[in-house]
């Protein structure tokens, strides 16, 4: 059996000591009416040079194709030295940093990311990640509730800009504690004041604002931050980390800063991978701190005044406060982090705006490429980050399957989503993607869009 | 073997009542409590104002261990908590029964049903 | 172990500003590394983040160094009870990582993902088949994250029946604190009852506890107490009959895997942790995986997506087909990377290998407890069998000699182990919660052996040594009542400045 180094005299040897005869003997409080002889359903084991060869036949039909899809999972180019060292034994095998001795170097390293994720979001402190930027979302909305000592309504206010993933993850994680998400409709591809009229001295407890939006586009931050402070409303941030290499971060925001600023980290570092393991960020206000779910890293001494590293502030989790706690959160996404981190230090402040800037860039030259199509016009005007809505002339979906077949993912079909945009379809263009990506996808929709006119 | 100062009052819970002159009460945790918790980290003492019933939670005293609920044994409306616990939260393991004391309230009627030094000695021994 | 004789700095300390692993920035001409001009000067950011300026050998140096400071499985033996700190196969990181999975846009079309998509559909049957259960999802992120899954889909069952008032979850004492957490988030009320002194659930408070309230109880097993929980079956009777239903939470799967199936005790619903019986990575605290399975009762309300199969083609189950499901738990379909791991693991395994997991980490697991019964220590459960863990508690030596189970815990460190589970189960005083795995040889297990006599022998003739230890490590015992009084959470310069591009480095 693979991964398992006994041999017969070890068998013989250890039941010995157990005063046991057989193996079998050792499973003899388990009622034998439960016990099965064997898992007929399981195919049989294969060695590693089988299971090689069929993980690369699957992988190598999926292929490569060339991806011009965002919709919260980016492609960037990620440095070889990431995940040389991210998947080092001693940070891939390594345990949760309960006994801090024998964990400085994840401490450390927890210590250092907890620093550059509040530096980027213009925040005071940050945990050390959540499972994703949806489930960090619902966290977020949970700690308002639980921070905000004036509001009682629960309501939470999230507008329709905000990632349809992640106001379902948001629905499905926290209503069963009685939060209540209102959806606030945007029809014109933004939240606008005008919008939150209604709203004006209610009860709300706090307001998701995407920045930038799920279309690309940019929010009012600034306006919508200090509405919602001006009626007494907690301000939950939900940012794209690239971006915020070029764009105001959320501490900055209005007059006082967001509440909470979240996200995902996973444009730093984490490849695609078919959609995980990604992790979730979460940072805001000193003031908060006890309110915030998840691990903390704090810095402190050892018994020789030494510094060293350690979990803190656990009181507030599953382990010690058990029915009370923060959040049932056990876990942080250890390794992505490591990869966040380490991708954060091989850009620096420099790398990450010309990664920023890049793919903006990239996405203008790729919305001039597809609207010179017939038959493909952009959706929003207003500024944008690096993704946009094109709106189609017919259906997006038998698009999308034709431009498959010629090795294009051409991008995230919203009709599901938001059926009142019409056929409406999201794309996005990183630094990854050349010029000469844009021109094939451009010439791929042409020849697209006329095949389906000629066989009209 | 825990300080138990025989003119308190006490309850199962480990809080320790104490009547103040002018009628209010003084309520804080006992010696036993806070040894079991260990060195305080957080104390979040309750807004003046606040009502409570008994048996309310009206405090969280927090060590690095665990984080426990303090429970009001009298009802009442709080005159005031602790401040100086804000900073201080050791009070609470060198002082349990002076300065570490978490609220004081204006109690709704008499204290009933609390234990005597001795009761709540014996309540301790039984726990074990 | 690689002890760095000076502590290792904080990355921002290397910074120097103008420095940079310049091979790794986009060098487009024409792309101003200004702000790009479209974007409105109220939505810019003014000062450039706060990151440091580093060369690509000193952030590898650095977190290579960084690495060299931590134990881990491919370093130590590491017998945390309830964790299964296994063997992680390398082949799984690898093939994990082929382009084909590791560029694959979560949102792309299914046409272009059905290699992977197999290997998730397949996935799906194999825990199904070893768990005896009729559904399988995937999508929850951890095993925290698949026990909020296991509760809310029983809430949904309930409600779907019209039956509001069941909002009561009996939880065990012993039970790991996600437990009572998760029912708390779930909006249940936690229902707590005493384990005897077999570690057995009490099942006489079982049944006055059990009423129409009932939405249902949260067991492990075998227990937290490293036992296996014999009345099973009456305890699965006495909460089905008063209309509850039965949740098992997976962390201790490995002890039974391929011997027993949580679908055959009754259970409907589990969560797995894959991150721990199928071995995929710790990664220094995450990912995880928390799978969950359930019985046909509760198929309609599993968390999305799910895949199912049409003829040979694969695709996403949805809303629209599973229009009852609890929802999303993920922003896309969960930890696929993590997901694929777990398949390469299993099929390695494959139908022999599977029961060969549970009894030889049930034979390490009992030999480890008879020797060091032998050797004087003193188990909780001494009448019992050992599952794939049990605890040894050091009682008797705290009492005796002053030196309590975490002091053990930390002299294990300065002998090379780390150490076992120490901060739960509650209800065993100064327990040393002990779980070898079955891919550690029986060398490893009598190494850590003999250190447990060592050290008592320490213990008895210069305490002090074990209590004030670890001595080896790079660090002494740290103060984590300082560390929660004086927070201190971000780096910042020694006069207390956050970090920028002007003050970082080693003046400051």
């Amino acid at each position: 059996m693979p991964f398992n180094p006994h041999t017969p005299g070890d068998v013989q040897q250890m039941l010995a000591a157990i005063g046991a005869k057989k193996v079998e003997d050792l499973f003899d409080e388990i009622p034998k009416e439960l016990r099965i002889e064997a898992l007929a359903g399981i195919p049989d084991a294969l060695n590693e040079m089988q299971i090689g060869r069929l993980m690369m036949a699957r992988a190598a039909q999926d292929g490569t194709p060339l991806n011009f899809i965002g919709a919260g999972a980016y492609e960037h180019h990620i440095p070889a030295a990431v995940w040389a060292v991210t998947t080092r034994g001693e940070f891939y095998s390594a345990y949760t940093p309960y006994q801090a001795e024998a964990s400085q170097g994840t401490l450390q390293l927890i210590y250092e990311y907890q620093t550059m994720i509040t530096s980027l979001t213009g925040m005071e402190v940050s945990n050390a990640s959540m499972y994703d930027g949806g489930s960090a979302v619902a966290e977020a909305a949970l700690m308002a509730v639980r921070a905000h000592r004036k509001s009682k309504s629960q309501r939470i206010l999230v507008p329709t800009t905000v990632h349809p993933n992640y106001r379902k993850v948001a629905v499905a994680t926290a209503s069963g504690q009685g939060l209540r998400f209102e959806e606030v409709p945007c029809p014109r591809g933004q939240l606008i004041l005008a919008d939150l009229a209604k709203y004006q001295g209610e009860d709300i407890t706090a307001i998701v604002i995407q920045q930038p939006n799920f279309f690309g586009q940019l929010e009012d931050v600034d306006a919508i931050t200090d509405w919602a402070h001006a009626n007494g409303i907690f301000v939950i941030g939900s940012v794209n980390p690239t971006s915020l290499a070029i764009l105001k971060p959320p501490g900055q925001w209005g007059a006082k800063g967001v509440d909470i600023a979240c996200g995902d980290c996973q444009p730093l570092g984490v490849p695609l991978s078919s959609g995980g393991p990604y992790a979730g960020f979460m940072t805001t206000r000193m003031e908060y701190v006890r309110q915030m779910p998840g691990r903390i890293v704090g810095r402190t001494v050892d018994a020789n005044g030494k510094q060293g590293f350690a979990l803190t502030l656990q009181a507030r989790e599953q382990h010690i406060r058990r029915g009370k706690a923060t959040s049932n959160i056990c876990t942080n996404q250890g390794l992505l982090v490591t990869a966040a981190t380490i991708y954060l230090c091989l850009l620096g402040p420099e790398g990450l705006a010309r990664v920023a800037n890049t793919s903006h860039q990239r996405t203008n030259e790729l919305i001039a490429a597809l609207t010179r199509v017939k038959g493909v016009k952009l959706a929003f005007e207003g500024p944008r980050f690096h993704e946009a809505v094109l709106l189609l002339d017919r259906p997006v979906a038998p698009v999308i399957a034709e431009l498959a077949n010629r090795g294009i993912v051409g991008g995230f079909d919203l009709s599901t989503d938001y059926p009142e945009l019409g056929n409406a379809l999201l794309v996005c263009a990183t630094e990854t993607r050349s010029r000469e990506d844009i021109q094939k996808y451009a010439d791929a929709l042409t020849e697209t869009l006329k095949a389906a006119v000629r066989a009209a | 073997m825990s300080e138990i100062p025989a003119d308190l009052k006490y309850t199962k819970s480990h809080e320790w009542v104490r009547t103040l002159a002018n009628g209010n009460v003084e309520v804080g945790i006992t010696d036993h409590a806070q040894s079991a918790l260990g060195d305080l980290v957080f104390v979040e003492v309750p807004d003046s104002g606040k009502a409570l019933k008994i048996g309310d939670a009206f405090a969280v005293v927090e060590s690095v261990k665990a984080a426990s609920d303090v429970y009001a044994p009298v009802a009442g409306s709080v005159v005031e908590g602790n401040a100086a616990l804000g900073s201080q939260p050791e009070l609470i393991n060198s002082e349990p029964y002076g300065a570490g004391w978490i609220m004081r309230l204006k109690p709704g009627g008499a204290p009933a049903g609390l234990l005597s030094a001795a009761e709540y000695q014996a309540h301790l021994a039984a726990e074990g | 172990m690689a002890m760095l004789k000076h502590p290792e700095k904080i990355i921002f300390e290397y910074s120097r500003p103008g420095r940079g692993a310049f091979g790794q920035w986009p060098t487009e001409r024409g792309t101003a590394n200004n702000v790009a001009a479209d974007i409105p000067e109220p939505l810019r950011r003014k000062q450039p983040a706060m990151l440091p300026e580093v060369s690509e050998l000193e952030v590898v140096r650095h977190y290579t160094r960084l690495s060299q400071l931590n134990f881990s499985i491919d370093t130590h033996f590491y017998p945390l009870g309830s964790c299964t700190m296994k063997y992680n196969p390398k082949a799984c990181n690898q093939y994990a990582m082929l382009p084909g999975f590791l560029t694959r846009h979560p949102l792309a079309p299914e046409s272009l993902g059905q290699g992977f998509l197999a290997c998730m559909f397949e996935l799906q049957e194999m825990l199904k088949e070893v768990t005896g259960m009729q559904g399988v999802a995937l999508s929850p992120m951890a095993g925290a994250h698949g026990e909020f899954a296991g509760v809310a889909m029983i809430r949904a069952y309930h409600r779907a029946r019209g039956d509001l008032a069941r909002n009561e979850i009996i939880v065990p004492i012993a039970a790991h604190g996600t437990n009572p957490a998760t029912a708390t988030m779930c909006g249940c009320v936690v229902k707590e009852i005493p384990v005897n002194d077999e570690g057995d659930v009490d099942v006489e408070a079982l049944k006055a506890a059990v009423g129409p309230n009932t939405a249902g109880i949260m067991l492990t097993n075998p227990s937290t107490c490293g036992v296996f929980e014999r009345r099973i079956k009456e305890v699965a009777k006495i909460v089905h009959d008063a209309g509850g239903l039965l949740y098992y939470d997976g962390a201790n799967l490995n002890a039974i895997l391929g011997k027993v199936r949580p679908g055959d005790m009754g259970f409907d619903v589990i969560h797995m942790n894959l991150h721990k019986t199928f071995s995929t990575p710790h990664g220094g605290g995450g990912p995880g995986a928390g799978a969950v399975g359930v019985s046909s009762r509760l198929l309609p309300f599993m968390p999305i997506p799910v895949v199912g199969r049409d003829g040979d083609k694969y695709r996403w189950l949805s809303e629209k087909d599973l229009p009852q499901s609890i929802g999303r738990l993920s922003a896309f379909m969960g930890n696929a990377g993590v997901l694929i791991r777990a398949y390469i693991y299993m099929r390695m395994l494959g139908r022999e290998g599977m029961h060969r997991v549970g009894e030889y980490a049930t034979l390490n697991a009992n030999y480890l407890m008879a020797r060091l019964a032998q050797a004087g220590f003193d188990p909780a459960y001494p009448t019992r069998r050992a599952s794939h863990e049990f605890i040894i508690t050091a009682k008797k030596q705290a009492r005796d000699l002053g030196v309590t189970a975490m002091d053990f815990a930390k002299r294990l460190l300065d002998y090379g182990f780390h150490a076992p589970t120490t901060y739960f189960p509650l209800l065993v005083p100064e327990c040393l919660l002990i779980e070898p795995t079955e891919t550690e040889s029986k060398e490893a297990l009598d190494g850590f052996i003999d250190a447990m006599i060592a050290i008592q022998k320490e213990a008895e003739s210069n305490a002090d040594l074990v209590k004030s230890a670890p001595h080896t490590m790079t660090v002494r015992r740290l103060d984590d009542v300082r560390a929660a009084r004086q927070l201190d959470l971000t780096w910042k310069t020694s006069q207390g400045l956050r970090p920028t591009s002007e003050n970082a480095g080693p003046s400051s």
